[in-house]
């Protein structure tokens, strides 16, 4: 609260400073943000990540770099030997985690086996499948009578692309699945183990990649047509001209100039992954969590999902808007 | 084809695992709180109160600003609800208020129907939103909520106890939306005749079941407050947009020859209790339990009523077009059977009809028959008649012919003598 004092009552909020002044123009009408925020903190966040990409390409370390646990499935589940997978898995774990009072389930979906086939064809289908049960699931709760309060959001927030550093192009596997996907989900692309790429080279592939990412017609996170102002348009053109990012992860802290840092050593030395100097990890991370995440979620239910709904509800070849059937001569003024 | 395995969650629910750093999600409240600044909020009061209680006046002061209109008349025939919507900002925070009146309230002689029309107005907004969320393409998000979030009662200061009509209408109302029940111009109450007004008028509350918006106490920020609230109600107002210098200050107030109430002074009124409840600390609790308990309890009565249910959990998860289908069939079954009994007693109606004319015909040609047989005797008497006067005229005729002959013989016979006869006259 800033500037206006009021006649609070019995020092309800800490932070106001209640002077001697009285002033008759304060309503009270921003204590609705704290009132808000009061409430989000109560209730809680959801995020759902989904990782996509051959293995070998540093996802799990990237997830738990990104989230500085071990929330990766492979962290978990303490296999020794992960055998690649003969057919795709979908695979999720979820976690409690809480900073600052402020308490997310994140949910880690991961897709061993994509990529990793001899014949890769079709291997976006139950990646697809997966997505849309989780539109589906949402939506068979929301046309339920008796619903929950708060319905559970299993849907998949942002699908994080691993793309090899291979340092030329966009591979046939990377632009069919992003072309199919970017239609259903929001998708960050990132170069995986970008290290092995220098400045120059990876300059040259990230224009590359934006190019072919153009010629076929491909929006990844933030799409250009879901900007909603001015303000929005200039801080996500921003974004569009990085992306993707080159990241490095890594769980290990070492010591540099006199700092614990996390990163990679090398006989050459060390990468530091939160060095914007040396990756672009800490873009992501602020992309994807300290300034961007409300805004994922947000087009995942109100554009992604809603998408899904009208295609679902239509399929029924009628003007029917619920689940349950309204019989049509009641339903014509139901649609749009 | 590939195949695809799932699995679940390791274990009940989520892991609950520590960070080793700082990870930045802290900032999530913060992000929230951008968007819906971004977007602007919006609060919609109801006022149910007799005419001439200062349901106006309490709203200016309410929300520091002249809102509209003249104080309305009192012969109003009918409950009618004006509602008006107003853009206040406050620092960052836009808010779309709309304020809802109701005219005419307790004007009319017979009251019955009185809180009818409230509770159409408070159906018709549910109703309004449940269309848009059944909606195909919907934008929820963009969609303005004229949903009441609170309702304010407005209780006339007579000190004694609930009027029947108070009684009645918060009854309809209690479980449509949030009820905060107010004494309106309490500065016509002493301070003892009020503590005894306000707890005559919550044992009435909880005799006749009636439930009111209780301020909640689960959160521990401002649990403490909220319960403490809670005893004060029902709130005692006074309401006024005019200033008085109080000391050195200008304050708003009622002037009175034996003194002033001030409004924002807690020992004259009520006043900043409500404010700070319904504003200040509330307001998104208001909004909420409006969402998920009142409409909530509104669309599963509407969509009951239409004659949809959820399958039980024992049988499979059913698919859209299979229940679909099925209402479908069943309705189309219906359909055909009121088509079939429509058409049988079509063709009932018909041959009654044809049974009726059959007879109408049968009757005329008795009459035609009826007609012609007189026609036909008549004529035949006419022609009888007719023979019997040709039969006289021909006996006549005989006779003449005869007499004449007669008269020829006769005159050749003494026709010199006639003659003669004749001449001596003439001489």
């Amino acid at each position: 609260m800033i500037g206006h004092t009021s006649v609070a009552v019995g020092g309800l909020y800490g932070e106001k400073a209640s002077g001697p002044t009285v002033d008759f123009s304060y309503v009270g009408i921003d204590a609705i943000l704290e009132q808000m925020r009061r409430k989000a903190m109560k209730q809680g966040f959801e995020l759902n990540i989904m990782v996509v990409g051959q293995s070998g390409l540093g996802k799990s370390t990237l997830m738990n770099t990104l989230f500085k646990s071990k929330v990766s499935r492979k962290s978990v589940l303490a296999t020794s030997q992960e055998k690649i997978p003969k057919t795709i898995e979908i695979k999720s774990i979820s976690h409690d985690i809480e900073e600052k009072g402020v308490r997310m389930k994140l949910t880690v979906i991961d897709t061993p086996g994509f990529g990793d086939q001899i014949n890769n064809e079709n291997c976006w289908q139950p990646i697809m499948k997966f997505i849309n049960d989780q539109y589906e699931a949402y939506l068979q709760e929301e046309i339920n009578i008796n619903r929950k309060k708060r319905i559970p959001d299993s849907r998949v927030h942002c699908c994080i692309y691993f793309i090899p550093p291979t340092g030329h192009c966009l591979r046939p596997l990377d632009v069919e699945f992003m072309r199919r996907l970017s239609k259903v989900v929001n998708i960050v692309p990132v170069i995986a183990k970008a290290d092995t790429l220098t400045l120059e080279e990876r300059d040259f592939f990230k224009k590359k990649i934006r190019e072919e990412l153009r010629a076929n017609g491909i929006d990844v996170y933030p799409q250009k047509e879901f900007d909603e102002d001015a303000e929005d348009r200039m801080i996500n053109e921003k974004i569009r001209e990085m992306i993707p990012f080159a990241v490095v992860g890594s769980d290990q802290e070492y010591q540099v100039n006199g700092r614990r840092l996390l990163g990679r050593k090398t006989k050459w030395g060390t990468i530091e992954v939160e060095n914007i100097a040396h990756c672009e990890f800490a873009y992501l991370r602020d992309l994807l969590i300290r300034t961007h995440m409300q805004n994922i979620k947000d087009i995942t239910s109100s554009i992604h999902y809603e998408m899904y709904r009208v295609r679902r509800l239509n399929e029924n070849n009628t003007v029917v808007a619920h689940a349950n059937g309204i019989p049509e001569h009641h339903l014509a003024a139901h649609e749009m | 084809k590939q195949e695809v395995s799932y699995t679940a969650p390791e274990g009940e629910g989520a892991r609950a695992v520590p960070l080793a750093g700082h990870v930045g999600f802290d900032s999530m409240p913060d992000q929230l709180v951008n968007k819906s600044v971004n977007h602007g909020f919006c609060f919609n009061i109801l006022c149910v109160g007799e005419t001439g209680l200062g349901k106006s006046t309490l709203m200016d002061t309410l929300f520091n600003t002249k809102f509209e209109g003249e104080p309305t008349q009192h012969n109003q025939p009918g409950v009618t609800l004006k509602s008006n919507t107003y853009e206040l900002q406050e620092s960052n925070v836009r808010l779309k208020l709309t304020v809802v009146n109701t005219v005419g309230f307790g004007d009319q002689i017979n009251k019955e129907d009185s809180y009818k029309s409230i509770v159409e107005f408070i159906d018709a907004q549910f109703e309004a939103y449940l269309q848009e969320e059944l909606k195909i393409k919907r934008t929820l998000h963009s969609y303005h909520d004229t949903r009441i979030h609170a309702c304010l009662y407005f209780i006339a200061p007579t000190g004694h106890s609930l009027k029947s009509l108070d009684l009645v209408t918060m009854k309809k109302l209690d479980s449509k939306v949030n009820i905060i029940p107010i004494i309106a111009k309490s500065d016509a109450i002493s301070k003892s005749e009020l503590a005894k007004f306000k707890i005559k008028i919550t044992s009435e509350l909880v005799s006749n079941g009636v439930q009111i918006y209780q301020f909640p106490t689960d959160d521990e920020s401002v649990a403490e407050i909220n319960s403490t609230m809670n005893s004060h109600l029902p709130f005692a107002v006074v309401g006024s947009t005019e200033e008085v210098k109080i000391g050195n200050k200008m304050v708003k107030a009622r002037q009175y020859p034996w003194g002033t109430v001030q409004v924002e002074n807690e020992n004259h009124c009520d006043f900043v209790k409500l404010r700070e409840m319904l504003i200040r600390v509330n307001m998104e609790d208001l909004r909420e339990q409006t969402h998920t308990r009142h409409y909530e309890l509104y669309r599963r009565c509407k969509l009951e009523e239409m004659g949809f249910k959820d399958t039980d959990p024992d049988s499979k998860p059913f698919s859209l077009q299979e229940t679909y289908e099925a209402k479908r069939n069943e309705f189309m079954g219906e359909l055909q059977k009121k088509e079939e009994e429509m058409r049988q007693m079509f063709v009932q109606r018909v041959k009654e009809k044809e049974a009726e004319l059959k007879e109408a015909e049968k009757e005329l040609h008795e009459k035609f028959d009826r007609l012609k047989k007189l026609h036909q005797d008549e004529k035949k008497k006419l022609e009888e008649k007719k023979k019997s006067l040709d039969d006289e005229l021909n006996t006549f005729k005989q006779k003449k012919t005869a007499a004449e002959l007669l008269q020829n013989q006769a005159q050749q016979a003494g026709g010199s003598t006639t003659l003669k006869r004749d001449k001596e006259r003439k001489k």
